[in-house]
């Protein structure tokens, strides 16, 4: 992104921002109404990345949103603290904090018992204002008399009393919360969190701590609507008890889908579609207590019809106006037209980064005695296994012999019943997938585990941004360009995988073979020692899978890998030694030429039919 | 305050209630296991059950006729939902769905508000139930005895059909495995259409049964959704013994902070989901299943 670019939505709001008081009342619209669209929108631009960058629908916001208005409302007004400014931080300090331990319990679970954990939470919080908390809340009289903030400027006092007066505080407060939420979601944070909303399972697995990534999430959220929360007392110079209401969470999750998820303005688009028609409902067309069920039915079709609300329709929009096609449906696949040049050089792999402990000069890896049983069925039966760095170990077996089983278990994604692994001198039984893959060790998966409606590039840097980031880390202001090795470890992956011409295609539009590429892709970027891959040759056309036993002898330099896979010449070529399984069970290992003459093998495979292996 | 009738009358409301909570509960579980939709309009649903039992009641005078309506007006809206849109997000991310049936839930308490005004309207008891019991030490009004009758029978019949016939078994099959059972050739889009008939019938069905107790407001839905949501989640999504179980302990949780604090009531609820959540993740008589 070119510099002069780089900064244009802010500048863009920038603008919009002086010119709404110059330009919206010529539309109907109110000055009170404009502020409270601002303060809808900001307390959306919050749930926005934990909703549409995250993934998170939460249903409880309003607990947050009442927890800071009440906070600066009871500092402002009962406790006599005299500055406004000040106080409205402290209530999105104390927003951030609860919602630090609200997190804590609803990220337990996802999906749809994170939405109905919210519900609850936010239930609760509503009944204690109500009651337990009356005192000081003032139950349910709210709080009234909340001042409204002034500035000094030396020789004159601003006072932002209400209405246009108004509207410039709550404007910059909305122009600072945007331009921050801008930095958070370009930050290499807000990669992993549209990481987490893509496939959380697999972010997981390249070396992110997602749930202190979902639990940032959910803090940045409660922080916006904490600072909502209290420019909502200001703004009515009174704050009211319904802040708390599930009804206020039921609105900010319908304008954020109203608006489109996922953009950050969307929530401020979805408050004024919504307050201009509540006005405009009642007070025009006379339809009193009706104008919510027009929103309600608004909004179910723009469920069912318009997928990425009014922002995501004028983005359809405008590429169908200017001709530019969003993209061919069919997935071209460019090296079926024009093979790779046989004889280009291929770039040399990454090294591998050396993790092991100063010394170390034992086996890579060391399985022993592991065991998986899933209730009666023993998957994998005491399996000892060695590999010595540098090697490139196959394993075979016919299906259902527990080969993935094993590689999830040397991967920690499933706990063996029984057994220890030492990766590196490291005892990793009972470690997590994340834990595992920082160490080095991480696998390419059976079924591709992608981030879908991410580009080839952002794919690869999520990958690589968990080695050079460490699992978890809050440079949520951070730019990616300040990242050192970034750039140069996506570039050099993808030239690697062979995908540096389509850098910046979403994976949906990948051909299968191509995807295929990148799902090792993902695996290689972050850099590991040992590599696993789960049948990487599964689903390829022959000249693909030649193309693939190319890629996976150059990446096998200087790096120790496993693989999984049924063709068994491509296999014989690459490994130096084989494992076989069967029933769960180490059947036989060996080199290729061994392994081609042991009868125990020939029988598994073939029933008994000597010699066709040996071919 | 504590007095021992005081006690015993707030263990039979909370049974009362539990009974009540387990039958919404069943419907919103056995939904979510079949389909994988969290249906957000099942609170919605209920309060419709009240307001069509309300009309009926009112153009006949009759409680039998009222919860016949209720329950057969639930069934229909529970079938014509699903398939003019339920049926379309499937496919879709588990977001679109909460937020469609979101939607629809904002629709149907819109629109009794919009015929029937925010003001609350009554259905009284059956001759028979009205009055008061008394039962040893306590006086108890006799329609809130007969709710834990007529809700264990509903529960009974919910629980016959899911055990004992054909349809129960493709029911708690998908539950187990949605795509083993699409595999197996059964027709899952029937199934599904039905399935979510009976849910919503369960829902309107309680919601006629439980007027007399309390007045009718088109409000009245989301508080009942609030508590569903805890008893799912303590018993375990997709499980009907879950649900029941589930049930009653939310019931007795309620009724007995409310005894001693009103105020405490939805705290108490809530600790006790924490404890489920920290101690079984996936609920007292939940499975590993899906998410």
């Amino acid at each position: 992104m070119s510099s002069s670019l780089r900064f244009r939505a802010e500048l863009l709001t920038a603008l919009g921002l002086l010119a709404a008081p110059f330009v919206l009342p010529h539309l109907g619209f109110a000055p009170n109404t404009v502020n409270r669209i601002l303060v809808w929108g900001l307390f959306g631009i919050g749930f926005d990345i934990l909703f549409g960058y995250t993934g998170l629908l939460s249903f409880g916001q309003s607990a947050l949103y009442g927890t800071g208005g009440f906070v600066a409302a009871y500092l402002l007004t009962r406790a006599g603290f005299p500055h406004v400014v000040l106080a409205l931080i402290i209530g999105t300090i104390a927003a951030a904090a609860v919602g630090y331990l609200v997190g804590l319990i609803a990220l337990r679970r996802t999906g749809i018992y994170f939405a109905m954990i919210t519900v609850a939470i936010a239930e609760v919080f509503y009944f204690v204002e109500f009651n337990p908390l009356a005192e000081w809340t003032g139950g349910e009289n709210g709080l009234p008399g909340v001042p409204t903030p002034s500035l000094y400027l030396g020789f004159t006092t601003v006072h932002f009393t209400s209405g246009w007066a108004l509207y410039p505080f709550l404007a910059f407060c909305y122009f600072i919360g945007i331009v921050l939420a801008l930095r958070i979601v370009r930050s290499p944070v807000g990669a992993v969190l549209s990481a987490i909303r893509e496939n959380p399972l697999r972010a997981a697995a390249v070396g992110h701590n997602i749930h202190g990534y979902k639990l940032a999430a959910f803090v940045i959220a409660a922080a916006y609507a904490g600072l909502a929360g209290g420019l909502l007392g200001v703004m009515q110079a009174f704050m009211p008890p319904e802040a708390f209401t599930f009804d206020t969470s039921g609105q900010l999750v319908m304008q954020t889908a109203i608006g489109g998820r996922g953009t950050l303005f969307g929530p401020l688009v979805g408050a004024a579609v919504w307050l201009y028609l509540q006005d405009f409902l009642q007070a025009t067309l006379n339809l009193g207590a009706a104008w919510k069920l027009v929103l309600g039915l608004i909004f179910v079709l723009l469920v069912c019809f318009l997928r990425q609300g009014i922002i995501g329709g004028f983005q359809d929009l405008y590429r169908l106006t200017i001709g530019r096609k969003p993209a061919p449906a069919e997935p071209v696949e460019p090296t079926e037209a024009a093979p790779l040049a046989p004889d280009a050089p291929r770039p040399a792999p990454m090294p591998p980064r050396r993790r092991a402990p100063e010394g170390f000069r034992g086996p890579i890896l060391q399985a022993s005695g592991l065991t998986k049983h899933y209730g009666g069925l023993a998957a994998n039966s005491d399996i000892n296994f060695t590999v010595q760095r540098g090697e490139l170990r196959g394993i075979i077996g016919p299906n259902g012999a527990g080969k993935s089983t094993f590689f999830k278990m040397l991967t920690c994604e499933v706990p063996p019943t029984a057994g220890r692994i030492v990766f590196e001198g490291h005892d990793i039984t009972g470690k997590t997938v994340t834990d595992v893959c920082q160490l080095g060790l991480t696998k390419s998966y059976q079924v591709n585990q992608l981030f879908n409606r991410l580009t080839v590039r952002q794919n690869l840097t999520i990958a690589a941004l968990a080695e050079l980031r460490g699992k978890f880390r809050l440079d949520m202001l951070g730019s990616m360009s300040k990242i050192r090795g970034l750039d140069e470890q996506v570039e050099h992956t993808l030239a690697l995988v062979n995908l540096a011409d389509r850098p910046d295609t979403p994976v949906s539009q990948l051909a299968y073979g191509e995807k295929r590429r990148l799902e090792v892709g993902l695996a290689l970027a972050s850099s590991p020692s040992l590599l696993l891959l789960d049948e990487p040759l599964a689903g390829m056309s022959p000249r693909e899978r030649v193309e693939t036993v190319k890629l996976l002898k150059s990446i096998s330099q200087g790096r120790t890998m496993i693989i999984i896979d049924h063709d068994m010449d491509s296999l014989f070529e690459l490994a130096e030694r084989i494992t076989v399984l069967q029933e769960g069970r180490v059947l036989a290992e060996g080199t290729p030429q061994e392994i081609k003459g042991n009868t125990k093998v020939q029988e598994a495979y073939l029933g008994g039919v000597h010699g066709v292996l040996g071919q | 305050m504590f007095t021992w009738p005081n006690l015993l009358s707030q263990l039979f409301n909370g049974l009362a209630l539990g009974a009540l909570l387990a039958l919404i509960s069943s419907g919103l579980t056995i939904i979510y296991g079949t389909l994988g939709v969290l249906n957000l309009a099942h609170g919605a649903m209920f309060m419709l059950g009240g307001y069509a039992g309300y009309v009926a009641y009112q153009a006949t005078d009759s409680f039998i006729v009222a919860v016949l309506a209720g329950t057969l007006f639930l069934l229909v809206v529970g079938v014509v939902i699903e398939r003019l849109i339920i049926r379309h997000f499937y496919d879709r991310p588990h977001e679109d769905q909460l937020l469609v049936t979101f939607g629809l839930s904002i629709c149907f308490v819109e629109i009794v508000r919009f015929f029937f005004s925010s003001l609350s309207v009554n259905v009284p008891a059956p001759a028979i139930f009205s009055g008061i019991t008394q039962l040893g030490v306590m006086a108890y009004p006799t329609y809130r005895l007969a709710v834990v009758g007529i809700v264990a029978v509903a529960l009974l019949a919910l629980y016959l059909m899911l055990y004992r016939t054909r349809l129960g078994m493709i029911v708690r099959a998908g539950i187990e495995d949605p795509v083993m059972v699409d595999s197996l050739g059964i027709n899952v889009f029937r199934v599904f259409m039905v399935v979510f008939g009976i849910g919503s019938m369960a829902a309107g069905f309680a919601g006629i049964v439980n007027a007399p107790v309390v007045s009718l407001t088109p409000d009245v839905g989301e508080a009942i959704l609030v508590q569903t949501f805890v008893v799912v989640v303590i018993g375990g999504v997709g499980s009907f013994p879950g649900a029941v179980l589930g049930g009653l302990i939310a019931g007795e949780i309620i009724s007995i902070t409310s005894m001693i604090n009103p105020g405490y009531a939805y705290v108490m609820l809530f600790a006790a989901m924490t404890l489920v959540l920290l101690v079984r993740p996936h609920g007292l008589l939940g499975t590993r299943g899906r998410e």
